[in-house]
């Protein structure tokens, strides 16, 4: 799994609330069989025209904004749980979301990839979106080990959480099936238990 | 110590415990299907792993299949491959698969319950969100990503914290033309599509206690609608009767100890629950949704709720939410013409919403501007519609019965709703697109939608009912 510390740089912001997995990533588009290439797709239907055309006023379509991290309203990847939507995000480029509310099947996605989720406060949610509209290319910085978010500008800062195991793996970059696998006679002393 | 019915199952099902860190958690049960196990196979493959309990693991053909003429070969070669792959894959692996043709394939979440397979305390989990569909007989059922499937193959375990429990009560009697759909549709609306995240909701109280296995399952099949993990409803009679006698359900003495077992399976009377909602079944209305979320639901007599009356933050999206449906704030739906009704999906295509349908529609004929489609659960729901002549009511009426899948719940094959048209779907999901670029969904009940598709627009159901005595 790919590894993450510490992310400096600059946001896409989509002040949007309740984005769920279907419009990060549309089900006609779940065919393929392995997890790259998604990324072309991402927010497919309100990033493109039915004929393909780029929506100009779409923020991705946007050169005024770039960055590694996504910054979007409350109770976001709510809905199905593919995790194609988590790939789509990767493959385009992001390795970090930040909202204020992350839907919970989305979160461990995220985190089962390397994409970090940061969960921050309401208030400091809208201070981003406000730094990035006074000044596109703002940046933040992210420090997953002390888990701080701090508005590179203003030098606001937040702490959020996760999960100390979760953390880990992120810094180490192993997963959990190396860490269940570990373990493995303990899940044949539990079956022979039973 | 005093446990809710999560905390009993959850514990019975602990592998490891260790603070610090998430539980390692036994899975009983893992259903797959075409679209998100590929990548999961591979996974193993790479890891040079086989799946370590092959009979633990069940295999149908839902998500992607088309519902016209299934013994063909599938016409779209991105979809052939994906459905070809599962099949490849569970041979490759030893897993049994219900495919195209098999007499036990049809939608993930109803094959468990019907083939008995879904049991009280079993732990349970598939790569698709409405596996919560499966906690009406009280198991701990959730979605899962294609990383977490590739851990239940190769490890029949899954890391995963303790999640918090919230009850949710409702009372009371259910109005006439008021159903279990209502009730869920009712509840996502008072709580919101977030409000239950983080926690496994556990459904109690009359109303939810009067209601059969089929009315349950699409109770806690949305309970991912609000943000839970999962719903479960404590297993009692109406369970043992349901289950006794499938296919694959306990026999003999395994019955009885099974049975012994699953009467242990409740809450009990003074556990704690981290949140207790209660609602009044006589508050509850035939529901209709009006938005882009499920939780932007209504009593169908009711106004769409007025923009100016949002929390500020909150406007941008509401208004954006209703542009894309194509409805005014402040407004009623009653009368609203409908192009399309689909009545299927793993939360309305059971052989009780195919019955209450048919039972509605006997005698009556779909209005000329709609196109209705009935897509059931299963090859067993199918059968037996024909078997009780189902079959020949829909087809009098105008409206097509097709084969089993998810079908235009997602829109991934090529059962879509064109741009711009109105569907009352008795699917779960009323997102932008989802029903196919630019679709319109009304999320409702198999009754309200029957009466859309007879009168071709949105309709309280309730004034084309006989009154009951």
């Amino acid at each position: 799994m790919k590894k993450f510390t510490k992310l400096t740089s600059a946001v896409v912001p989509l002040n949007i609330e309740n984005i769920d997995t279907d419009q990060i990533i549309p089900a006609r588009f779940l065919k393929a069989t392995t997890r790259e290439g998604f990324g072309e797709n991402l927010f497919r239907d309100w990033r493109y025209e039915n004929d393909n055309q780029p929506k100009a006023d779409f923020v991705l379509n946007n050169p005024t904004y770039s960055g590694q991290i996504l910054v979007a309203g409350k109770n976001f990847g709510c809905g199905s749980s593919r995790e194609h939507a988590a790939w789509a995000i990767q493959d385009a480029g992001f390795d970090a979301v930040i909202s204020s509310f992350f839907a919970d099947i989305f979160k461990g996605n995220a985190l089962n990839n390397g994409l970090l989720p940061i969960q921050v406060s309401e208030e400091f949610l809208a201070q981003i979106f406000k730094a990035v509209d006074n000044n596109a290319k703002s940046a933040l910085e992210v420090d997953l080990e002390n888990q701080t978010v701090t508005i590179v500008e203003t030098g606001a800062q937040e702490s959020f959480e996760i999960n100390p195991y979760k953390k880990s793996c992120l810094i180490n970059g192993y997963d959990d099936i190396d860490f269940i696998l570990n373990q493995k006679q303990l899940i044949e002393e539990f079956e022979q238990a039973r | 110590m005093s446990k809710t019915l999560v905390e009993k199952i959850w514990d019975a099902h602990v592998v490891k415990s260790e603070e610090g860190f998430p539980d390692i958690l036994y899975i009983d049960t893992h259903l797959i299907h075409e679209v998100t196990s590929p990548q999961a196979f591979d996974g193993l493959r790479k890891r040079g792993l086989p799946v370590l309990r092959p009979k633990q693991t069940v295999a149908t053909a839902d998500h992607n299949v088309p519902t016209l003429n299934q013994l063909l070969p599938i016409k779209e070669e991105l979809s052939r491959y994906q459905v070809d792959m599962l099949t490849k894959n569970c041979a490759e692996f030893g897993i049994e698969l219900y495919g195209l043709g098999h007499p036990f394939q049809g939608i993930v979440h109803v094959i468990g319950p019907e083939l008995g397979i879904t049991l009280p305390g079993k732990t349970m989990v598939c790569g698709d969100s409405h596996t919560s569909t499966h906690g009406a007989f009280g198991a701990i059922a959730f979605g899962i990503g294609t990383s977490q499937v590739e851990q239940v193959f190769a490890t029949q375990c899954l890391l995963q914290s303790k999640p918090k429990t919230m009850k949710i009560e409702v009372n009371g009697e259910l109005g006439q033309g008021v159903g279990a759909k209502d009730i869920i549709l009712y509840i996502i609306a008072q709580i919101s599509a977030a409000g239950g995240t983080g926690y496994f909701i556990e459904y109690a109280g009359s109303a939810i206690e009067a209601l059969s296995m089929e009315a349950r399952m699409t109770i806690c099949n949305m309970s991912i609608e609000m943000g839970a993990r999962g719903g479960l409803i404590a297993p009692d009679q109406t369970t043992f009767d349901y289950i006794k006698g499938r296919e694959f359900a306990p026999a003999g003495e395994e019955w009885d100890k099974a049975l012994a077992y699953w009467k242990t399976l409740y809450s009990d009377a003074d556990a704690k629950f981290d949140s207790v909602l209660t609602f009044d079944a006589a508050d509850i209305a035939p529901m209709i949704t009006y938005g882009t979320n499920p939780g932007m639901g209504m009593g169908i007599q009711e106004y769409i709720p007025a923009t100016g009356a949002q929390p500020e933050k909150e406007k941008l999206s509401y208004q954006k939410a209703l542009d894309y449906m194509g409805f005014d704030d402040d407004s009623s739906l009653i009368g609203k013409p409908v192009d399309y009704v689909f009545i299927g999906s793993c939360t309305n295509s059971r052989i009780e919403d195919l019955r209450e349908v048919a039972d509605f529609v006997k005698d009556k004929r779909k209005a000329d501007n709609v196109t209705v489609w009935i897509v059931p659960g299963s090859k067993q729901v199918e059968q037996q519609a024909k078997n009780e002549g189902l079959d020949k009511i829909f087809e009098a009426a105008g409206f097509q019965l097709r084969e089993p899948g998810c079908s235009a719940c997602l829109g991934m094959n090529e059962d879509k709703i064109p741009a711009g048209k109105y569907c009352v779907s008795t699917s779960n999901r009323n997102f932008e697109g989802r029903q196919g670029q630019n679709a319109r969904t009304l999320l409702a009940s198999p009754l309200t939608a029957a009466a859309a598709a007879v009168t071709g627009k949105i309709t309280d159901v309730r004034e084309m009912l006989t009154p009951n005595p």
